[in-house]
């Protein structure tokens, strides 16, 4: 029960934090409506992709580039932290570093989500036809992908000090991640070479796009995997995360 | 009275550096326990481990009955901690941020609405609680951090370095606070200073630690007393000199240095203050000024540590530090 309160605690910071940040809430608009928008009309006339227009095919890759970069980016909470000293506070309270891993993770995650859902229903406004069935459908998903993003963010900022590291290690990461997980262009076919279809299989996030074009175009998308394959990938990717995250925030001295 | 805490043989040790060698304290019920040392002397290392936040590298100690590494969560619920630097979530308000102590202490949720407003009143921000926290000001979020570490009633209140970079009236203030504070709630505290002042003035027994020891532990009281006798505080036009002199033909040994004038601890000062000037005018000295006072704790301070403060300077530089990073807050 106290472990219980320690994450919901934690959990109702992160969010409350997140929401009161209004600029960064209405900011992070923009750079899904840049690659919605200008991206997809450029890119439309290289790329063809059978049976689907390119727009519908990069809307859940958004989706799950903005999950990427929101849940990466949450991970400067831990170093805000412990740069204004609050991290302390946490971490001496009679409450179990695997608790203090999963609130911090679970609000970050919900905050990532909120932000999700945004681009999702923002992309009705764009011609992306919307159902709050598929919506419904996919918020479970994208939780699930959520996760296991944040925890990487979270464990990484665990280790470093400053921000300006952390940035710079941020793109190193969400770059090449986003670039194969195939939310651009497909990442299999003949025509795509074969240490990069390899490199997408080692891809966390190729699953999750996968996983949500097979929930947000139905029938029209054929998946690279089966959907229970996707979801038990990433499933298992969430659960090794958080046995890091926990591992990495147990050594965390302030 | 029975000790709260206990500590044997605690040690803390980087490589070969020892940040706190072969500590034995133990402090009382109800005290105030004072830790006065300079910068580095190993006093925030050895409240870290009494709260559990590093491990000591051998030795034990016992906080309120509690192993602090076998039972480090038990430990954890009977303290209350004040860190050096701040540790407040800036974008909560005052409540938000009491709110969430009291859910991280598991203190039952009929209680905490009461305590909340219970430790506002006592620091004085019952207007302010529900501002963000960045409009606080640093002896505002001082104060909200020792409210803070009250509210789920510890047995044992830490304070390290409670007044490092506050302006001297708040100083005064959260020293007010901290002694309501034990005589209203039983509570025992240790704090960490390196302000002679504020361990002589708060203090029931003081600690004088340096280089991971403690040299000497006593009342404010008695430590001035050891120092048996008088200081004269002598201002000439050449103190070393002088200095030699008075060891030469009068023997003073406890003599030093300090920025322009010589102090000299005598057994009888009133005695020895016309001979200091007589043969001062028999060598050409000039003696600009001469006062005869009790010891202070500087006085021992500087008499167990041996020469002078060591950290004066990074003294100003953290005060100006701590002023900065509450500011860019």
């Amino acid at each position: 029960m106290t472990e219980l309160r320690g994450i919901y605690t934690l959990w109702l910071r992160e969010v409350k934090r997140f929401i009161r940040d209004r600029v960064r809430v209405i900011i992070s608009f923009v750079q899904p409506l840049l690659w919605l928008v200008v991206f997809a009309a450029g890119f439309s006339a290289r790329i063809a992709i059978p049976g689907i227009d390119y727009q519908q095919f990069l809307f859940p890759g958004i989706i799950g580039q903005t999950l990427l970069f929101t849940a990466m980016f949450m991970g400067i909470s831990v170093i805000w932290d412990k740069e204004f000293g609050f991290m302390k506070e946490i971490l001496v309270a009679p409450v179990s570093r695997f608790s203090i891993f999963m609130g911090k993770m679970l609000g970050d995650s919900t905050a990532a989500l909120l932000q999700g859902v945004i681009v999702f229903v923002f992309g009705f406004l764009i011609g992306i036809p919307f159902n709050p069935l598929t919506l419904l459908a996919a918020l479970p998903l994208m939780l699930l992908i959520t996760v296991g993003l944040v925890s990487i963010g979270l464990i990484i900022a665990s280790f470093i000090g400053s921000l300006e590291n952390f940035g710079a290690i941020q793109t190193f990461i969400n770059l090449p991640l986003f670039f194969l997980s195939g939310a651009l262009f497909p990442t299999t076919g003949d025509s795509i070479p074969g240490w990069m279809q390899f490199a997408s299989k080692l891809d966390p996030l190729a699953y999750g796009v996968d996983a949500l074009r097979t929930v947000i175009l139905g029938p029209a998308w054929t998946p690279n995997n089966p959907l229970y394959v996707n979801l038990a990938i990433i499933a298992i990717f969430d659960l090794v995360m958080i046995g890091i995250g926990t591992w990495a925030f147990s050594r965390m001295k302030k | 009275m029975s000790p709260v805490i206990n500590t044997s043989q605690l040690t803390k040790a980087y490589n070969a550096f020892k940040a706190v060698d072969d500590l034995n304290i133990s402090v009382d019920k109800g005290e105030i326990f004072g830790l006065l040392g300079p910068n580095g002397a190993g006093k925030t290392t050895t409240v870290s481990m009494l709260c559990t936040i590093l491990k000591p590298t051998s030795g034990s100690a016992t906080v309120d009955g509690h192993d602090i590494v076998k039972e480090s969560s038990k430990v954890r619920k009977s303290i209350g901690i004040v860190f050096q630097d701040p540790s407040v979530d800036d974008r909560l308000t005052g409540r938000e941020n009491l709110l969430m102590h009291a859910n991280l202490y598991s203190v039952p949720v009929s209680m905490q609405r009461d305590r909340i407003a219970k430790v506002l009143k006592l620091v004085e921000l019952e207007d302010r609680a529900d501002d963000l926290l960045r409009t606080y000001s640093g002896g505002m979020r001082r104060r909200l951090e020792i409210g803070r570490g009250l509210i789920h009633q510890p047995k044992v209140l830490f304070l390290d370095e409670p007044t490092v970079g506050l302006d001297p009236q708040t100083r005064d203030h959260i020293w007010r606070y901290i002694k309501d504070l034990k005589e209203a709630n039983e509570i025992t505290v240790v704090l960490t200073t390196h302000y002679m002042d504020e361990a002589d003035r708060l203090s029931d027994r003081i600690a004088i630690m340096d280089h991971g020891k403690i040299d000497v532990l006593d009342t404010p009281q008695r430590l001035k007393e050891t120092l048996e006798g008088d200081v004269v505080d002598i201002k000439s036009n050449d103190n070393k000199v002088l200095q030699e002199l008075l060891a030469t033909w009068l023997g003073f040994v406890n003599q030093r240095i300090e920025k322009d004038s010589l102090k000299v601890t005598v057994p009888n000062g009133k005695t020895v203050m016309p001979r200091i000037v007589e043969l001062a005018n028999q060598n050409n000295l000039y003696i600009e000024s001469i006062v005869l006072r009790e010891p202070n704790l500087e006085d021992v301070f500087l008499h167990y540590t041996g020469g002078s403060i060591r950290d004066d300077t990074t003294k100003e530089l953290h005060g100006l530090s701590a002023i900065h990073r509450r500011a860019i807050r």
